[in-house]
């Protein structure tokens, strides 16, 4: 499979465009905006992030950084589309277990080195390396990548994994199944190329301002833990004559309240809106207020095992509470941000997912009440029950969990206690299922619905309802092996909301207040994969 | 006194022995590990990291060879958190910053606390002293995390004079609100007690004696009043002086100073073993040696006191 013909040809046609003589002349040669003589880009990030090796890091701040500072095989466009990166393209064999990457011959790291193949067998090798022990090398095993599990276990040794360079410029990969969606998953920064002997030059310190060499847009100049990193533009990078942004500011500040604060002072460009604050700002300052879809589903998870309530066990008893939790009311009153009400684990959002009819969503919110009543009084329980619900500390998961408490109560007669926890505490009692019912959210790895779906697999660690249902696992078995799942995505939805293992409350949204002067931020990108030489400040 | 300060030192190690146990026992203890995430990680690849971090090892091995570590090679261990780094990083990273913005704290809360006690303690009952007693109570319940973001929306926001938060450096202007923000508790603390201490001093019959044989009242106060006075300042002040140069969370959350504080309540909720037990050991650490000072300084203040 080559990557589609039209839109490589938008994409050359693209960059082509942004290196005329006009982008040198202070003006966007695209869109004809002036440019801004200080092209600094500051924006706020909640911690401090974990790491910035690719193979290492494992939070979304730290993929942000690394995503400037290195570049992988593809990368994502703003609405999200796979579009070159280092590869100029790929090819698979007719089993789709065998990928063929070709690199470009003028992609350099910053130190002035060529980046080959060789680089990215080295940095697949070593995310599968126990000794590395990478907390993200089960996504090289979710990529089916050929032997990655046997080495994890540490049965076989790094080199045997299904990775070759069949010369400096070709990559070639060995899956153990087809994986319509593997290209996709080459956006994730697990995935990208490191310097060897940088690394093995100054060991953990490989990655300290004065000694890390990447090969992405920007190079990492400054980083003082807890306060700020820097990030800064790479004159060797291979398609620096498209970089706008000279600068790119990361500010650490835990509070997103004075974050906002900051923001109004005009220190960041750009800062999330503090929970609940989402309808005032768009009042006062509709210009910078951006609310867009994202990849992430908030949600509860009923416990199925023995040591959860007693009537949640019945199925009905698990819809009625699905079906009167008013998520519009939620969503319009409680978390007051632009959230999505949601009906189905996977977000409309998701690519290629078609939303599932399911019954909820074409009823009122009295003809769920009513039905809820219905099945409660079936399973015997017309006067209602008592039921625990936790949450980790955080006056966000309070309020949303008083007004479900609050709905069950009203329609249901159910008594619900609620109890938060310390966030480790939390995981601990919800991954034991030593709960009734909990709160979650999930942000999906890639754009692909079983990001999500993998979670109702009996087999998944991440799925704390314990649900199991043959079917279910079968039919997302058997998706993996599918070009186009996406029938099989939808009736997976329609029986989960049949058999109610979770109880989706919204989907998520991004919200941000965004300097008016920055341009070009993928909003249309459901994951959030920006990349910095993308953006642009145009003059006030 | 060399024998005093000998065998405080000396007493000083069991101690720290018995604080290291106490918080490993405690640390692992509470639920979740540093790798219990909401993605549980299978069960190899924890393994795998479990076994780069000793912590496949027996408890008590974990704890010999930590201990072994700190004393043979001076190495507190990798951060389990922040990957790229390790303890000793973190406390050489935060410790300068949270000592800096901590030590002058303590200089702006001492200077001005005890010359506000003794303002309102020498003028009892007049303008200055309802002045400085009502300054002190408002300070004193003005927590540091309501007085942060106040800070910033007057200095930042309204006024346009600071930076909302940063380090640089330590450069001035990101120095000013932490400072006030971390010292004004400690100054109206400060001011209470010394203003009572004062007072007692002063009602006192050696002071009456001294008043008798005719001394100016300057006298009285600078060489036989301020010395006694200082007695209950001085104990108050030892706790006070290891809290504010270990660093506030509350300041360093609201001010990104990138300080020790927030790194040692952050390894705390995060599990993360290594630098909870570093920075505990470097907070008990600095609580032994300053009350050692403490000690000495009570006999320089008041002869009575010998070691």
């Amino acid at each position: 499979m080559k990557i589609q013909r039209k839109s490589l040809t938008a994409w050359l046609v693209a960059t082509t465009m942004l290196a005329t003589p006009g982008f040198a002349a202070g003006t966007h040669p695209v869109t004809g905006d002036a440019l801004a003589d200080d092209q600094t880009f500051t924006y706020r990030i909640l911690d401090e992030h974990s790491s910035v090796d690719p193979q290492v890091v494992e939070d979304v701040t730290g993929s942000e950084l690394v995503r400037d500072l290195f570049e992988g095989l593809m990368n994502q466009d703003a609405e999200g589309n796979l579009v070159p990166g280092v590869a100029t393209g790929f090819a698979a064999n007719d089993a789709k277990d065998v990928y063929t990457f070709t690199l470009r011959d003028n992609a350099r790291w910053s130190d002035g080195s060529a980046v080959t193949a060789h680089d990215f067998v080295y940095a697949w090798q070593r995310a599968v390396d126990p000794e590395l022990a990478s907390p993200y090398s089960w996504f090289m095993e979710l990529m089916s990548i050929e032997n990655a599990s046997a080495i994890l276990a540490g049965e076989m040794d790094v080199s045997t994994l299904g990775v070759a360079a069949l010369d400096d410029h070709t990559f070639e990969v060995t899956l153990t199944t087809a994986l319509p969606y593997f290209p996709q998953m080459t956006t994730h920064a697990t995935t990208f190329p490191v310097p060897r002997g940088v690394i093995e030059a100054h060991g953990r310190d490989w990655t300290k301002p004065g000694n890390i060499v990447s090969n992405g847009a920007y190079v990492l100049t400054e980083h003082l833990p807890n306060e700020r990193s820097v990030r800064e533009r790479n004159a060797l990078y291979w398609n620096d004559g498209d970089t706008i942004l000279e600068k790119v500011v990361a500010l650490v500040i835990n509070d997103e309240n004075v974050a906002l604060t900051r923001y109004m002072a005009g220190e960041l460009d750009r800062t999330e809106i503090p929970s609940g604050q989402y309808p005032r700002l768009s009042q006062s300052n509709p210009d910078e207020t951006t609310v867009f879809p994202r990849l992430c589903s908030y949600y509860y998870n009923i416990n199925m095992t023995e040591t959860g309530n007693p009537a949640l066990q019945d199925a009905r008893v698990r819809q009625a509470l699905s079906l009167t939790l008013d998520r519009d009311l939620i969503t319009e009153r409680v978390t007051a941000s632009g959230q999505f009400p949601a009906y189905t684990f996977t977000p409309e959002a998701t690519a290629g997912f078609n939303v599932p009819n399911v019954d909820a969503m074409n009823m009122t919110q009295a003809e769920r009440d009513a039905k809820a009543k219905e099945l409660m009084t079936e399973a015997g329980y017309a006067d209602g029950f008592d039921v625990e619900l936790i949450y980790n500390t955080s006056e966000g998961h309070k309020r949303i969990a008083i007004a479900a408490g609050q709905m069950w109560k009203q329609k249901l007669g159910v008594n619900v206690t609620l109890a938060n926890q310390e966030w480790k505490t939390f995981l601990e009692t919800r991954g034991n299922q030593d709960y009734q019912i909990a709160r979650a959210g999930w942000c999906g790895d890639y754009n692909e619905a079983s990001t999500f779906l993998d979670l109702v697999n009996s087999a998944s660690n991440y799925n704390d309802s314990a649900y199991s249902n043959p079917a279910v696992d079968e039919m997302l078995a058997n998706a993996k092996l599918m070009d186009d799942a996406s029938a099989i995505y939808t009736e997976v939805e329609q029986i989960i909301a049949q058999d109610v293992p979770i109880i989706p409350i919204y989907h998520y949204t991004g919200a941000y207040m965004m300097d008016t002067d920055l341009a070009n931020w993928p909003i249309g990108n459901v994951e959030q994969n920006w990349y910095s030489r993308n953006l642009y400040k145009r003059a006030d | 006194m060399f024998r005093f300060i000998l065998n405080r030192l000396i007493y000083a190690v069991p101690t720290m022995l018995v604080m290291i146990v106490a918080c490993f026992v405690l640390m692992h203890v509470a639920p979740g590990g540093p790798f219990t995430s909401e993605r549980p990680l299978p069960p190899q690849v924890l393994a795998n990291i479990e076994a780069r971090y000793g912590l496949d090892q027996p408890y008590w091995k974990q704890l010999w060879d930590y201990i072994a570590n700190i004393v043979l090679r001076f190495d507190f261990g990798p951060s389990f958190q922040y990957k790229d780094r390790d303890v000793n990083d973190v406390i050489a990273q935060g410790f300068p910053i949270t000592l800096t913005y901590g030590v002058l704290s303590f200089i702006a809360a001492t200077t001005i606390g005890i010359s506000l006690g003794l303002l309102a303690a020498l003028r009892q009952n007049t303008l200055a002293d309802y002045l400085a007693v009502g300054f002190s109570f408002v300070a004193q319940v003005l927590p540091n995390f309501v007085m942060g973001p106040i800070l910033i929306l007057i200095f930042t926001l309204h006024l346009g004079w600071l930076p909302g938060g940063g380090w640089y450096g330590g450069q001035w202007q990101y120095l000013i609100m932490p400072v006030i923000a971390l010292s004004t508790s400690y100054m109206a603390s400060i001011a209470r007690i010394t203003r009572s201490s004062m007072l007692e001093v002063l009602n006192s019959n050696f002071i009456r004696t001294a008043k008798a044989k005719g001394l100016p009242t300057h006298r009285i106060v600078v060489q036989h009043a301020l010395k006694p006075a200082m007695l209950p300042v001085v104990s108050y002040l030892s706790p006070v002086f290891v809290y504010v140069i270990t660093g506030s969370v509350f300041v360093d959350i609201y001010f990104s100073t990138g300080g020790l504080g927030q790194a040692y309540v952050n390894s705390a909720l995060n599990r993360d073993y290594s630098v909870l037990l570093g920075t505990t050991i470097l907070y008990g650490g600095l609580t032994i040696f300053f009350n050692l000072v403490t000690d000495l300084l009570y006999a320089w203040l008041d002869p009575k006191i010998r070691y």
